[in-house]
């Protein structure tokens, strides 16, 4: 590694942890109808929006009514995308003339943008038009995270209120986190992504003759409108088909630290808008503080397979630095496994460079991230709502220890809310083993694998851990567009969705509920270095019992079979 | 302090006795009859209270069959063993829970004997009397027990007044007096009448009744599961569940591998990963938490109390009989001006000779050490009791009047103002008053001899015990009648953190509420049918055996002994039953890292050999890894019954403190105790050729 590759690692931290806790304050405002120095600008907009819609911002909803509200919603964008994924080649804005999509893949697209996974069986050069990337895939970016930073905000309030029956109301919530929390930053982000060479244009593909004299076509589109959300709202979903690899939607190296940058910049500042909600921002640097750590182990062990010598080419005539195949040489290595650690970490999904030709411990990591629930930082909302979730079972399994009911900020942990617990810990097991199993004893989906072996097998599980992590990134070489696929992913994936949001909002309504126990000296300590480190160890084993074996027969065996 | 009187000693005492010295009731002989039991536990239906004891039993049986279909991949000499140490897993769960049943069961059975073929008379309809089966009387009954007799069931007094026997219950073999009306007119099922007759209303239909409870929370089939530990068994299953469908997806994804696992390696892996430890534990650890509790002479109405005594926030303690002693004693005594002390000393021990209260005997025992007395021939005093009218007391001796009492009462006497007073007198009154004391004024014809210091003696030890709560959250709260002023001084001498002076019911009741509205849990003990609300508001109410029904019914508690200060006790046991909980819980689910190690090597030996690097523990082979493994996860289950039974001993410290220790024990230490255990146990396995 290079000065330049450390200089990248620092910019990223900074460009990230600098900003979040100011960010996660605003958060919190916005999201609690506070006034900000937005408010004078888009507080029209909102009230607006309300008034057309005929809702009254001041009235709250309990838990079900909440999650009808969220279903509804959520409901009706998945069949407005299908549908127009399927009659797109009828629709405007279609210089390319693409044709509808075939339905398991229109089903799957249209899932997976709904529930933030933003896995991708098509290419979007090939296969989506202009007007389905702006009305149907851009939408959902903006909702799907929005949809992720409400559940977060009604557990937050969940925890913080005392014997209350509601937790806020979905559709302000939902007005709130789209208007104050996500267009503004996207504005900036598809701004500088313009200045940097991101082309923003309705023109049709460009023709070009190639120095050979072959004819080249140069997909265009809107398309720095889309990768901003793409990145902030941790969606993942490229406008080109390889993603952010490609010039024309990740073009320089600033581009690519800012894009970066973006993945984790929201889930790091809701740790902080938590702590607003709680009124104690111990927690909220505990929380950080288990995620930085994740975050710096498996980035360590990425950036040190990534860096070895591949033992196959152990030859004195070959001079071997770390290897590139798959990789953006514009980025190098350091920035590509950055990219990698981040992306499954935070439940984007964008790559830059191919996860398929990462070294077995290095896509271990993007599979382990991806395993333990993406909750190192997570999907907007969705990685702080997980990760609350191992707090509570950390707090559940270590709590009893002290000698009280497992208290978290003074609410106790009962029999529901450990019944709630115990669903969302099945939701991955779930959506990995039993679906990966269900496809992995098939002849048909079987051939979706390009390679023999344990690296077949870390394909075939990266799809499905990706699917049902909602995080979208792809292993590559495998091919998932079958109608097998399309349809046992786009499961996984709501199975990996609403497995955890249904039981999220009613712990949260449980826990809003509750009375709130004086927090002191008696209670559980739920800062500080002891907790971070129960709450890093009881995730690494939640999640390392249960997916240990299948990594064995995975990226573990890969790894030792190539003889490193 | 209150001595018990000596009596003739009644029939029942040697047994209650017997029952008093729980020790005797020792492990050793109890584990014949739990070794039948955990036999007879293996059917189904009862395993049922423990899913994951019932899951390990179906893969017993699953490998015992498998045992009959010879497979290349497996020895059958190993599927055997495997079978067996399953069936070995199970029975040694149901062994723990046996033995911890057995503790409590020997002191319930003895207890059962006497109420075997009990008859009692009851009132007819008519107000005749007819004999009936004590079993077969039913709430609002009314029976007449005579002396001699057993009283056939929980009831309270509506007529006469009786000395009662309750050693059966209580191990205490002074007898105590039980009456109509008052404080005292509870009585309980099985104790014995030693004199006159009572007529009782009984107040328990059968299976309701103390002894039906104590019984019922010591016995794992009819015992109810606290909220912990049915929280606690959601999670289990959860985890089950997971490790379910780990193992059962791992087959087809060998397949992908172009492998096949053997069924019985599954298996062993299943029941390896499994919470068996905390899942065959968790019962025994109830029952015996619960029997702790039994043998401290309480008896809980539900598990649930018992938990939430271990979360209580606040303690709020009568100040009479659980912080001091029950009664003041005299301390010291004051002249007025131009008084001799020997004169004062003379005038306050006439004043006290003849009052056969706590209080005057202390001014007498205090006086007597003082000066030598010619004291004066009890039969030429004339005692003067006590009166509510008067409220003084004393004698009259030789034509002089001599007369002690409050303040008020004795200036009233001698028809003062409270101005009048020597300023030095009326000082050392204040002195008194405010130091928490009482004063207490002597008089003879008209004039003030002094005064007597009485205070609150604060029980030895009990300052220390407050101390320990502070350090685990808990606040203390004293609660006394005295006013504010004398409330303090106890207060800061017994090191209590809050008082409610001027206590009435309805005060108590709303300081309850108020606590509980703030989040935290309150615990109290009272007696008095005034104390029945707030006993019944609050999350741990114990009431005193000798206290009323009322008391008894609103409280969730009964404490045989009538001991305020067990309060204390109830709290730690609730505590250890958490903690011994949550110690094996953790303990149980970082046995898993090391069984991983030895399991995964050696289930993929023939798919990946490159796998055998996990074999960090060089097992000799895949056969004797996964013996090994399961020989541990059955071992490791009797190693912990001590554990169990005893439970974790709960320390006063923070609950910082608590966790890091309890997780460097229970939990980094069950990450490495497996990694030595099975080592040692494939190192023997292989030595004497079982693999």
């Amino acid at each position: 590694m290079h000065s330049y590759d450390y200089a990248v690692i620092l910019a990223f931290f900074a460009l990230v942890l600098l900003p979040a806790p100011w960010l996660g304050r605003f958060y919190y405002k916005v999201m609690e109808g506070q006034r900000t120095w937005l408010t004078p600008v888009l507080g029209p907009v909102e009230r607006g929006c309300y008034r057309l819609a005929g809702v009254d911002a001041r009235e709250e909803q309990s838990w079900q009514k909440y999650a009808l509200a969220l279903l509804a919603f959520n409901l009706a964008g998945f069949v407005l995308l299908f549908a127009v994924l399927l009659l797109q080649g009828y629709l405007p804005l279609n210089p390319a003339q693409l044709p509808g999509q075939e339905w398991t893949l229109a089903f799957n697209t249209a899932v997976s943008f709904v529930t933030n996974t933003n896995w991708q069986a098509y290419s979007g050069e090939a296969s989506v038009s202009y007007l389905s990337q702006m009305v149907g895939l851009t939408v959902q970016n903006f909702v799907s995270a929005a949809t992720g930073l409400a559940v977060l905000v009604a557990l937050c309030r969940g925890i913080a209120r005392r014997s209350a029956a509601t937790l806020g109301n979905f559709w302000v919530d939902m007005t709130r986190a789209t208007l104050y929390g996500l267009l503004p930053l996207c504005l900036l982000l598809a701004l500088f992504l313009v200045w940097q060479g991101v082309p923003q244009t309705f023109a049709q593909y460009a023709h070009a003759v190639t120095l050979q004299g072959a004819d080249q076509v140069i997909p265009l589109g809107p398309a720095a409108s889309q990768i901003a959300i793409k990145q902030l709202g941790t969606n993942g979903g490229g406008f080109f088909g390889v993603n952010s690899a490609h010039p024309f939607e990740n073009p320089t190296a600033w581009s690519n630290l800012f894009e970066l940058a973006s993945i984790i910049l929201i889930p790091v500042a809701l740790v902080f808008t938590f702590g607003h909600y709680v009124k104690d921002l111990r927690q909220s640097r505990a929380i950080v503080a288990c995620m930085l750590a994740l975050f710096l182990i498996g980035g360590a062990t990425s950036l040190w397979a990534e860096y070895q010598p591949n033992p196959s080419l152990n030859n004195p005539m070959v001079e071997q630095t770390a290897p590139l195949e798959g990789k953006e040489s514009r980025f190098g290595t350091t920035a590509t496994v950055l990219w990698s650690v981040t992306t499954t970490a935070a439940s984007n999904g964008s790559v830059n460079g191919m996860h398929d030709s990462l070294n077995p411990l290095s896509g271990m990591v993007a599979l382990v991230n991806m395993m333990v629930g993406e909750v190192i930082f997570g999907g907007v909302g969705a990685g702080l709502y997980g990760m609350l979730l191992n707090v509570l079972i950390a707090v559940f399994l270590a709590g009893l220890m002290i000698g009280r009911t497992p208290e978290y900020l003074g609410k106790k942990l009962q029999a529901r809310e450990v019944q709630l617990l115990v669903v969302t810990l099945l939701v991955m097991p779930v959506g990995v083993l039993v679906l990966g199993a269900i496809a992995a004893s098939l002849p048909g989906p079987v051939a979706a694998v390009s390679n023999p072996g344990a690296h077949g097998f870390s394909q075939l599980l990266y799809a499905y851990t990706s699917a049902s992590a909602n995080n979208g990134s792809a292993f590559g070489g495998f091919g998932a567009n079958t109608p097998f696929h399309n349809l046992m992913l786009g499961l996984g994936m709501l199975i990996g969705r609403f497995g955890y949001i249904l039981p999220v909002l009613a712990l949260a309504g449980s826990l809003a509920m509750k009375k709130t126990a004086p927090v002191g000296q008696n209670s559980f300590p739920t800062h500080g270095p002891l907790f971070v480190t129960l709450l890093t160890v009881t995730i690494l084993l939640v999640g390392g019992l249960t997916f240990l074996p299948t990594l064995a027969l995975g990226p573990i065996a890969e790894h030792l079979s190539m003889g490193f | 302090m209150n001595m018990p009187i000596p009596v003739a000693k009644p029939a029942g005492k040697k047994r209650a006795a017997g029952v008093k010295e729980q020790p005797a009731t020792s492990i050793a002989s109890l584990w014949r009859p739990a070794l039948v039991q955990a036999f007879v536990k293996l059917d189904p239906r009862q395993l049922k209270r423990s899913p994951v004891m019932l899951v390990v039993e179906l893969t017993a049986i699953l490998t015992t069959l498998l045992c009959l279909l010879p497979d290349t991949a497996v020895p059958t000499g190993v599927a055997v063993q495997i079978a067996l140490w399953l069936w070995f897993t199970v029975l040694f769960a149901n062994f723990a829970e046996a033995l911890a049943e057995g503790r409590g069961k020997a002191r319930a059975d003895s207890l059962k004997a006497g109420s075997q073929g009990l008859n009692a008379m009851r009132r007819k309809a008519s107000g005749e009397f007819e004999v009936v089966a004590a079993s077969s009387l039913r709430k609002g009954d009314v029976v007449r027990v005579v002396a001699g007799e057993m009283i056939p069931g929980d009831g309270e007094v509506i007529e006469g007044i009786a000395a009662v026997n309750e050693a059966a219950i209580t191990g205490e073999s002074a007898p105590v007096i039980r009456e109509s009306g008052g404080d005292r007119s509870a009585v309980t099922g099985n104790t014995r009448l030693v004199s006159d007759w009572l007529l009782v209303k009984i107040t328990a239909n059968p299976g309701e009744s103390t002894l039906d409870r104590m019984i019922a929370l010591v016995e794992g089939a009819k015992r109810q599961k606290t909220p912990n530990e049915i929280a606690l068994d959601i999670l289990l299953i959860g985890l089950t569940l997971i490790f379910l469908l780990v193992v059962v997806t791992l087959q087809p994804f060998a397949h992908f591998a172009n492998g096949s696992l053997p069924l019985v390696f599954l298996v062993a892996l299943l029941v390896t990963l499994i919470p068996t430890t905390i899942g065959g534990l968790l019962s025994a650890i109830g029952i015996a938490g619960m029997d702790r509790l039994v043998r401290l002479n309480v008896i809980a109405k539900s598990g649930r109390a018992v938990e939430a005594a271990g979360d209580v926030h606040v303690l709020m303690l009568d100040k009479t009989g659980t912080i001091t002693f029950g009664n003041r004693r005299c301390a010291a005594v004051h002249a007025a001006p131009g008084v001799s002390s020997k004169e004062l000393a003379e005038g306050a021990l006439l004043a006290s000779l003849a009052d056969d209260t706590a209080e005057g005997k202390s001014i007498v025992e205090y006086l007597r050490q003082l000066h030598n007395f010619n004291e004066p021939d009890a039969a030429l005093m004339t005692p003067v009791a006590f009166s509510a009218e008067t409220r003084l007391s004393g004698v009259d001796y030789q034509g002089r009047v001599y007369r002690k009492g409050a303040v008020d009462s004795v200036l009233a006497f001698v028809g003062q103002q409270r101005l009048d007073m020597p300023a030095s007198l009326s000082r050392e009154v204040d002195k008194i008053a405010q130091s928490g004391g009482t004063p207490l004024l002597v008089c003879t014809q008209g004039r003030l001899l002094g005064v007597i210091h009485l205070k609150d003696v604060v029980k030895p030890g009990i300052r220390e015990r407050f101390v320990e709560l502070r350090k685990l959250g808990i606040r203390t709260v004293m609660v006394t009648g005295d006013n504010p002023l004398t409330a303090a001084a106890i207060a800061a001498e017994a090191g209590v953190d809050d008082v409610l002076a001027e206590a009435t019911p309805e005060k108590k009741l709303a300081r309850i509420r108020q606590e509980q509205n703030d989040g935290r849990l309150v615990a109290m003990c009272g007696d008095g049918a005034n104390d029945a609300p707030a006993l019944a508001q609050a999350d741990v109410g114990m009431a005193m055996n000798d206290g009323t029904q009322a008391a008894r019914e609103a409280a969730n508690m009964v404490d045989l002994d009538s001991d305020p200060t067990k309060l204390l006790d109830v709290v730690q046991i609730g505590k250890e039953l958490l903690v011994t909980r949550g110690a094996l819980t953790t303990f149980s689910i970082a046995n898993d890292v090391a069984k991983y190690f030895a399991i995964l090597p050696a289930l993929f030996a023939a798919i990946y050999p490159q796998l055998g690097v996990l074999n960090i523990m060089q097992l000799a082979s895949p056969q004797s890894a996964i013996v090994s493994a399961i020989v541990f996860n059955a071992l490791i289950i009797v190693a912990l019954i001590p554990l169990a039974l005893r439970g974790v001993r709960v320390q006063a410290a923070s609950a910082a403190h608590l966790l890091r220790r309890n997780l460097l024990i229970y939990g980094v230490g069950g990450i490495v105790v497996p990694f030595v255990g099975i080592k040692l146990i494939d190192l023997l396995l292989n030595a004497v050729h079982l693999v």
